[in-house]
Formats: structure tokens, C-alpha cells, sequence
């Protein structure tokens, strides 16, 4: 009787895993990559004008050197 | 957070190549895989046109739709990057793309096993920021050093306009206003969608 009760029960529980379902939501399979404002550590290469680590320093920085390089109309006019 | 997006101005592209090759040059891209290239429209009629043509990292990117092994990814910038441990190198991305980006080499280092390739906007990869496997998967990383593309800072005629999307859009509007003409941004409306305007696989106004 015992046994019967044992049966039954691992048979219930196998029974109860097919109702498990896996996750599948859609993620990116890459692998996590460091924000670009972390910068490199390589001093020689890198741009001079802001701190890394500091987001909002390196957000300001390429918006100066787009500024600065790209566009020819502040420079021209303030001359 | 700075969304990165590019602009060529066909009014100012002379078709020089110094984008092409200041991409090939930055990150040793390899015979056979073109990141960039120069495009003429109308090629041989009197007002033709050159624009600048790579990986537009698309708002809505069709190649990160179809990527079966979710190997992209976008970076809190806006930059469309992938992880090459992980592509398989089926091509879908390839067929995806409207602005014909996704590169497959056959051989060296960037394609020992036919990883597909593109511009990364001069941000690297999945690996440690400046690194060398960083540099050997995915060339240089120069977003992290604090600088933008190298293909639109050694832009003779400023044609190719990188950075901030509010900024770039700043700098085209400003020209436009001074020339009076040439207010069509090839691939603006494609990559990057616009209110009212045309969205992906459209072209009007601004192509």
C-alpha cells in the first residue's frame, strides 16, 4: 500500500513538471558590455577635457568636439 | 544620455573616400570588408549626387529583428552593436538591412569562421574597453577615449556629421538655412523614423 501511495504520488509530480515552462522572453545574447563614458584607461589615447566614470564629462566632451570639429558656422561668424 | 547618429550632407560629399579610408585605416579593416563606402546616386547625370554609406544604427534596427541568436545589442548611446562569440554568421542581418551594413568576411582575423561585420561607430564590443581583443574582434574603440568616428572627424568638407543626434540635426539645419537648399538627409527617414515622415522602406521628402 505503501509503495501504491509512493507511485502515485512521484507519477503526480512528474506529471506536474510538464505544466512547467521555460522563460522566453526575448534578451540579447551578447555579452554585457562597459558604457563608453568608462573609458579605456589608456591615457595616451584618450581624449583630453574629461574624467572617466563621469557620464555627464563625457557627454559634454563629444558634444565639444562635435561642435568644435563639424561645425564651421560658430567659428566663422564669431571672427 | 547623447542618442549617436550619422548625417552626410550630400550637398557638401565630394566622393574623396577619406571616410572610407580613415574607417580602414582606424580599425585595420581587412581587404574585402568595406564598413563604409562612398555611394553615388544618378551616377553620370548633371546633379548627381555622393553620400556616405555605412551602419546607420537604426532606432528600430530590421538586423536585430531578424538576428536568430540575438547576438546585437544597443548601447545606452544608441549604438547597434554585436557580440561576434555569438553570430553565427547566417547572413539574415545581411538581407535585413536597408542600408546593405552587415559585411561578411571570409577570411582574417575579423572572419575566421565568417562572424559578420560592420561599423560599430568607432565604440568597440563586448569586450574590456580598449583592449586588444576588443581591437582584434571589433577595431578601435573610440567612443571610450572620448572622441567621435574617425570616418566624420577626418571628413574633409564636414560632409559626414557624427555625434549626438539633437547635435548633428543642429549643425544640417544651420547649413541648410545658409544655403537655402539641399534638405534631404539620404537614410535619416529610414534609419531613424520621423514624425509624419516616411519610416522604413519609404522614400519621399527626406529619403
Amino acid at each position: 500500500m505503501n509503495t501504491i501511495h509512493w507511485t502515485v504520488a512521484a507519477a503526480g509530480l512528474v506529471a506536474l513538471l510538464g505544466c512547467g515552462e521555460r522563460p522566453q522572453e526575448m534578451g540579447s545574447g551578447a555579452k554585457p558590455d562597459a558604457p563608453a563614458y568608462q573609458g579605456t584607461g589608456v591615457a595616451a589615447f584618450t581624449a583630453p577635457g574629461w574624467k572617466a566614470g563621469d557620464a555627464n564629462s563625457w557627454a559634454q566632451e563629444l558634444r565639444t568636439r562635435g561642435q568644435y570639429g563639424q561645425n564651421e558656422y560658430p567659428r566663422t561668424q564669431t571672427k | 544620455m547623447a542618442r549617436m547618429k550619422f548625417i552626410c550632407d550630400a550637398e557638401r560629399c565630394i566622393e574623396c573616400n577619406g571616410c572610407v579610408t580613415a574607417c580602414k585605416n582606424e580599425n585595420e579593416v581587412p581587404w574585402g570588408v568595406n564598413r563604409r563606402r562612398v555611394v553615388t546616386l544618378n551616377d553620370g547625370v548633371p546633379g548627381e549626387k555622393s553620400i556616405s554609406v555605412a551602419c546607420m544604427h537604426c532606432s528600430d534596427a530590421p538586423c536585430m529583428a531578424v538576428c536568430p541568436v540575438n547576438c546585437f545589442y544597443r548601447t545606452d548611446e544608441g549604438v547597434v552593436l554585436h557580440d561576434k562569440d555569438v553570430c553565427i554568421g547566417c547572413g539574415y542581418c545581411s538581407y535585413a538591412c536597408p542600408f546593405g551594413a552587415p559585411q561578411f568576411p571570409s577570411q582574417g582575423q575579423f572572419g575566421v569562421r565568417g562572424k559578420m561585420d560592420k561599423c560599430t561607430f568607432c565604440a568597440g564590443g563586448p569586450e574590456k574597453n580598449g583592449s586588444q581583443a576588443e581591437f582584434e574582434k571589433y577595431g578601435r574603440n573610440r567612443l571610450a577615449e572620448g572622441k567621435l568616428p574617425a570616418c566624420a572627424e577626418m571628413c574633409s568638407t564636414k560632409a559626414l556629421l557624427a555625434g549626438d543626434g539633437d547635435m548633428v540635426a543642429d549643425i544640417f539645419r544651420t547649413r541648410v538655412i545658409a544655403r537655402g537648399k539641399g534638405a534631404e538627409v539620404w537614410g535619416w527617414g529610414t534609419a531613424y523614423g520621423s514624425a509624419g515622415g516616411p519610416q522604413n522602406g519609404q522614400t519621399n521628402g527626406t529619403k
